[in-house]
């Protein structure tokens, strides 16, 4: 797919603030593949699509989200949270620490020891879950772009399970244009069989119909996807909306300065930017 | 058992019409933790409040605003949001027919399976095979749009095996494509390491069996709260010695490699480790893999 390219080299690594941008990765840890370690950081590689709305008090107040107790109806705050589970019908529930949680796999939780490559266009699609991008951390990028050329060269997927955030994830690591993305795989036990599901097994078919289906697949033929078919339809048409009532200066409220700011505030750091930082990030070090 | 089908539809292009009937193809089994109040461990619950007054704001009483500047809303009422919902149908319209690899994974949101709806008229499911048939044999993927419970969709309509999958795909802003990144650049890569880790990476070839990864840890999580539960405490599982850290990439490409070949470094599971053409390879019975040819 042919993809705008230009300005590539003419773009500096955009100016960040480390802190922030970092906040934004996922996790950090090491690649190992064989006894070499790669460190790195995981970012997302999806942004949020369409248009985001808030939540308005009648007063076009943005309000917060917040938790209470039902019992007391008292406000917790976000420090008294704690993580349960709940056992038998009594409502009763246990306590899970986040240590308690890790404890559970120590070395899975901060690396990642890449054991199998398999084929880059093996695994079959309803595998996929979602994709991140891996950046180099540490000092040097040279094992990270090693480990890419190599992958991209022989058609290879790495393949590892690790643990984040009280989940283990099943991933595979594919390499382009010189830079690693993992997407996180479902697990076999989550994927169902058509005869899970119960569905009918084949018959016998018409050779004339799908001989007949075959011309129309001809018809409709395309060498390529058309990109605006996965244009967001009703994000649009809500951008419509929102430009005409702005315009007509309808429903326009002002929600005075600071009012709720930063609080579900979206992407705080543009991903697009964190991302190109990041990749060079490690660059500069060396 | 057979599963519920969630939604029922009809596949339409040129003169052709399938009645389907669309199933979930995944079914998430995450534990569900819950958030509980510190001191009551009670589960708590959320509600919105006016961050200025402290005060719930009930979910009827709210409205919806878009943010257009930093503390200027646009509000949007029930009603406008209403009318721009999608007019509600059952057909999954094809636009085009495009070959595989043009709708790569990255767009790949949600799969679903599709099954014939075989009581809404005669000969649907010959239709449904048939077509999964077609697909197949013309290798192509159908772009789909279909309207599912007020929401729109595009997806990816496919064969899988004899049946016929639907996945959903995302949209057009969500996806950030490696090429519009730049690549960590520096001095060029040695021959001799890309080489070595072109060995070592064959040597930890394999093919993908999905079947071989367990969620493990998932099971440990229940353990842990089923022996919480009794009020007893999990031995934590030792972590593993940290690996001694090679002093250079060379070196430990080398070392790895020395150690794929010995297969120390392959999980009990693993068969043999492919042998490619190592130059000195002392390994002798095991038998040939057969991913030996893969590559030159």
């Amino acid at each position: 797919m042919a993809r705008p390219r230009a300005k590539r080299r003419a773009e500096a690594a955009p100016r960040i603030d480390p802190g922030a941008a970092r906040a934004r990765a996922f996790w950090s840890g090491t690649l190992t593949f064989g006894l070499v370690s790669i460190p790195v950081y995981l970012y997302p590689a999806n942004r949020r699509g369409g248009v985001s709305l808030r939540m308005l008090a009648p007063d076009g107040t943005p309000l917060a989200r917040r938790y209470y107790s039902p019992e007391t109806g008292e406000e917790v705050p976000f420090e008294s949270l704690v993580r349960g589970y709940e056992i038998g019908e009594d409502g009763k529930h246990v306590l899970v620490e986040d240590e308690e949680l890790a404890a559970l796999a120590p070395e899975k939780s901060r690396e990642i020891d890449l054991r199998r490559f398999v084929p880059a266009d093996s695994i079959r699609p309803l595998y996929f879950e979602r994709a991140y991008f891996w950046t180099p951390a540490g000092d040097s990028n040279k094992a990270y772009r090693l480990l890419a050329r190599v992958m991209e060269r022989t058609g290879r997927a790495g393949i590892a399970t690790f643990v984040m955030r009280a989940k283990e994830y099943l991933i595979a690591i594919f390499a382009e244009g010189g830079i690693l993305r993992a997407e996180t795989l479902r697990f076999a036990g989550e994927v169902r069989t058509p005869e899970q599901i119960g569905l009918p097994e084949k018959p016998e078919v018409d050779r004339h119909t799908v001989r007949r289906f075959e011309k129309a697949i001809e018809e409709l033929g395309a060498e390529a996807l058309d990109p605006e078919e996965l244009e967001d339809a009703y994000g649009k048409r809500l951008e419509r909306l929102i430009a005409a009532k702005r315009k007509r200066g309808e429903g326009v409220v002002e929600a005075g300065e600071g009012a709720g700011a930063g609080e579900d505030a979206d992407e705080p750091v543009d991903l697009m930017n964190v991302l190109k930082w990041s990749l060079k990030s490690a660059e500069k070090r060396r | 058992m057979a599963a519920r089908a969630i939604w029922k539809g009809v596949i339409r292009f040129d003169a052709v019409e399938v009645p389907v009937k669309l199933y979930a193809a995944v079914e998430d089994r995450n534990v569900q933790f819950r958030l509980l109040d510190e001191e009551s461990r009670a589960p708590v619950r959320q509600r919105m409040v006016n961050p200025a007054t402290g005060d719930e704001v009930p979910f009827t009483e709210t409205k919806k605003g878009y943010e257009a500047e930093r503390g200027t809303f646009v509000v949007l009422e029930d009603e406008e949001l209403e009318e721009l919902r999608p007019e509600p149908s059952r057909d999954i319209e094809i636009t085009r027919f495009v070959p595989p690899a043009e709708i790569d994974h990255r767009w790949y949101e949600r799969p679903y399976y599709l099954g014939p709806d075989a009581a809404s008229e005669q000969g649907a499911e010959r239709d449904y095979f048939a077509l999964a048939e077609a697909l197949a044999r013309k290798d192509r993927e159908g772009v789909a749009r279909w309207t599912m419970r007020q929401k729109e969709y595009v997806g990816a309509l496919r064969p899988e095996g004899d049946y016929l999958m639907l996945v959903t795909l995302r949209h057009a802003g969500e996806v950030i494509p490696a090429s519009a990144l730049e690549a960590p650049g520096g001095r060029a890569l040695a021959a001799e390491e890309v080489e070595m880790a072109e060995k070592l990476l064959s040597a930890l070839e394999d093919d993908f069996d999905p079947s071989r990864y367990q969620d493990d840890y998932r099971g440990r999580v229940l353990e842990l709260i089923a022996a919480m539960a009794k009020g007893r405490k999990l031995a934590a599982p030792a972590a593993a010695p940290p690996k001694a850290e090679p002093e250079s990439l060379a070196k430990a490409l080398e070392a790895s490699l020395a150690q794929a070949r010995k297969g120390k470094k392959a999980p009990a599971t693993k068969k043999a480790p492919a042998k490619k053409k190592a130059p000195a390879t002392k390994a002798k019975k095991k038998a040939p893999s057969a991913k030996e040819r893969s590559r030159g």
